[in-house]
């Protein structure tokens, strides 16, 4: 909550324009594009064939629905650590419906997988509402325990592409106008909690409760109904994510999505969330998202060689951060400046 | 996965898995009733009852495993059983041999979930006059007295790169996807794999080798790349079933589809949709019905004490033919199986 001094009357299409150039979402989008440039600059086929068109946009969507489930948590000053087990617990699920109900309606199966996804996240979320331990500890209880849950289910067994519907799997590569159905999707979910968060009385509350939890809790807002409402939504969010990945890949094993939520973390760290709450849209999470996976798709033709390619995902994670610090302690200055200027 | 190598992270993730599962056997009383006869005399004076011990129940590999050893003791008439553990866990085979060796079967044919942990119980199966095959999966040499093993490296190395050769004509630019960049077995393989390609087929160049880490989504962007990167290439290889599955449903719905060839080693049931549709023409495994109609009939020879696992002695394996056992007492099943569109629909595992 650092918008709250009254702003400057200026003409509203220049103020727009300024806090355009002045989000950190821009410069977030101005490094994809830098990417995407570099990378067709070496070879033209990263966008101008129809593979790389495609997969330019496929890639990153179903880790933007992850990533704006984790920036919706961790702006309420939580994190969930196990969207990766129950992305992976909700494919398998995914596979299991087909199998064992054959038959069933697509839709039917985006439902349950939401729904269960929602009640994975309900766990979480009751766990870290009531018996108040930090979300870092019961997450990571939780990634173990749905991996767990999820090995001991599937086993050495593994669902094929041959187990699922040719519909339901060319929902995972199919494309509408020339835009993949996947990040079609991705864009519906990103465009609704995008506008929640910043529009809605709810969605400011999540902010509210991440800038300070105990002046919420004074304020009167339900922070705990908040808390459980994100880890819901995070859930649900993979769970969707979880079926998409289905779609996408066709194969699951046990270990489906591991990994998935350093990836997330990083999406939405990378995109300007805060890690310590209260500040990020899930926009920036978004573009987060599509800049991690575009850079690990572009070193590799940019010849940087397959060991050096996670180091530059970390630098460029840790360099988020310290300039989310900077930019931190910039803006705090500048409002107590401002707030002694007119105590003058 | 067949091929995996672990990394930390799933290995982490496995000791989780154990605990609960110790947990959930434990609550269920350890369960997996073993549903067998064991002890009851095969023909003639040889106890030609032999049971297959898988090193889980309900694992559509080892089904087709064991159905080629029940084939095969039919054949000979011995008495078929199949006993072994709802999970693959380093020690639950060993109460299953234990009860084995006291009901006083002929052979236990075994694919051992660990090298040791299983030692002692077959120690003391031998030592009660129980014979033991161990096939898929070896124990240390000296807990048993042959391996039936399912190819060698040379074997797989030389089937993968003669199906890209035949696939591609022979010339032009092939890649490899591999699983972790550590990964022992495929690092093995790799390495043969370019020396069969540098002596025997020197229009084909190698122009890089990948790593999916033997995860999905990697494996998927890897082969991405390499499609990308290299606009002329015209094969690529994958020796691990998670990788080969990713590259084929990366194919599958690419503009290369059908301009670039795809083998390697995968199992038919992930790969049979991209068989039907030329995704993938042909791939290489073992077929396991072989391996264990194989191993029962070591299982056989050992009893009737035709062999004794020495380095030399030959045995007769039914329509298989004679196999002789090497050292180390390894029987070799011989090169691994090709699989493609006409025999796809033969195997369910």
């Amino acid at each position: 909550m650092t918008t709250t001094l009254t702003p400057p009357r200026t003409h509203p299409l220049r103020r727009g324009l300024t806090s355009f150039v002045r989000a950190r979402e821009t410069s977030i989008l101005l490094a994809l594009i830098l990417v995407i440039v570099a990378a067709t600059a070496v070879n033209p086929n990263f966008i101008f064939s129809s593979d790389g068109w495609r997969d330019l946009l496929l890639t990153p969507s179903i880790l933007i629905l992850v990533a704006i489930g984790q920036a919706i948590v961790i702006i309420t000053r939580s994190v969930d650590l196990s969207v990766g087990s129950v992305l992976g617990l909700t494919a398998y699920l995914t596979g299991r419906l087909f199998i064992d109900i054959p038959g069933i309606p697509i839709v039917a199966v985006f439902l349950a997988g939401i729904v269960f996804g929602g009640l994975l996240g309900l766990i979480n979320g009751a766990l870290v509402a009531f018996a108040r331990v930090p979300a870092l500890v019961i997450t990571l209880g939780t990634l173990y325990a749905y991996r767990g849950i999820n090995v001991l289910w599937a086993g050495s067994d593994r669902i094929n592409a041959s187990d699922m519907p040719k519909d339901f799997l060319a929902l995972g590569t199919g494309s509408l106008l020339g835009i993949p159905l996947l990040t079609i999707i991705a864009l519906v979910v990103l465009a609704a909690a995008g506008w929640y968060m910043r529009n809605t009385r709810g969605g400011r509350e999540f902010y509210a409760i991440g800038s300070e939890p105990a002046a919420a809790e004074l304020y009167g807002l339900k922070v705990t109904r908040r808390i459980l409402i994100a880890f819901v939504a995070c859930g649900a969010l993979a769970g969707l994510a979880g079926v998409l990945y289905a779609a996408r890949y066709g194969t699951i094993n046990s270990q489906a999505g591991s990994g998935f939520e350093l990836d997330a973390v990083g999406a939405a760290v990378i995109g300007g969330v805060a890690i310590f709450g209260g500040s990020g849209t899930v926009w920036g999470a978004a573009l987060g998202a599509a800049l991690l996976l575009t850079i690990n798709r572009a070193l590799p033709i940019l010849g940087v060689p397959d060991f050096w390619q996670r180091a530059v995902v970390g630098a460029l994670i840790i360099g988020a951060i310290v300039l989310d610090r900077i930019l931190a302690l910039r803006q705090t200055r500048k409002l107590l400046e401002e707030r002694d200027d007119t105590h003058e | 996965m067949l091929f995996r190598t672990h990394n930390t992270r799933k290995t982490r993730t496995a000791a989780v898995a154990a605990i609960a599962l110790s947990l959930a056997l434990v609550a269920t009383g350890c369960s997996a009733e073993s549903g067998t006869s064991g002890g009851t005399d095969g023909g003639g004076d040889a106890n030609l009852a032999i049971t297959f011990l898988p090193k889980n129940l309900g694992n559509p590999y080892f089904d087709t495993s064991d159905a080629g050893g029940e084939t095969a003791i039919k054949e000979f008439g011995g008495t078929f059983a199949e006993v072994g553990p709802v999970e693959a866990t380093p020690d639950g085979q060993v109460s299953y041999i234990n009860t084995l060796t006291q009901q006083g079967v002929g052979a236990i044919v075994v694919s051992a979930n660990d090298p040791k942990a299983i030692g002692g119980a077959l120690t003391e199966a031998r030592d009660a006059g129980v014979k033991v095959v161990t096939f898929d999966s070896d124990t240390d040499p000296e807990y048993r007295d042959v391996f039936i093993n399912q190819a060698d490296a040379e074997g797989i190395a030389k089937v993968q790169v003669d199906l890209i050769a035949e696939q591609i004509g022979d010339a032009g630019e092939v890649a490899i996807l591999s699983a972790s960049a550590n990964a022992t077995n495929q690092n093995a393989w790799i390495k043969l794999m370019e020396e069969e390609l540098a002596t025997n087929h020197p229009n084909i160049t190698l122009v890089e080798t990948v790593y999916g880490d033997d995860d999905d989504q990697t494996s998927f962007d890897k082969t991405a790349a390499l499609l990308q990167s290299h606009p002329n290439l015209k094969g690529i290889m994958s020796p691990t079933t998670v990788g080969i599955a990713a590259a084929a449903r990366y194919l599958q719905t690419s503009e290369y589809k059908g301009t670039v060839a795809l083998t390697g080693l995968g199992t038919p049931n992930q790969l049979r949709d991209y068989i039907e549709d030329g995704t993938v023409t042909a791939f290489a495994l073992w077929n396991p019905a072989d391996l264990g109609y194989l191993a029962a009939y070591a299982a056989k020879a050992l009893i009737e004490g035709d062999i004794t696992g020495a380095d030399g002695d030959s045995f007769d394996a039914g329509e298989l033919g004679e196999f002789t056992v090497g050292a180390d007492g390894v029987v070799l099943l011989g090169d691994p199986f090709v699989f493609d569109k006409a025999n796809i629909g033969d195997f369910d595992f």
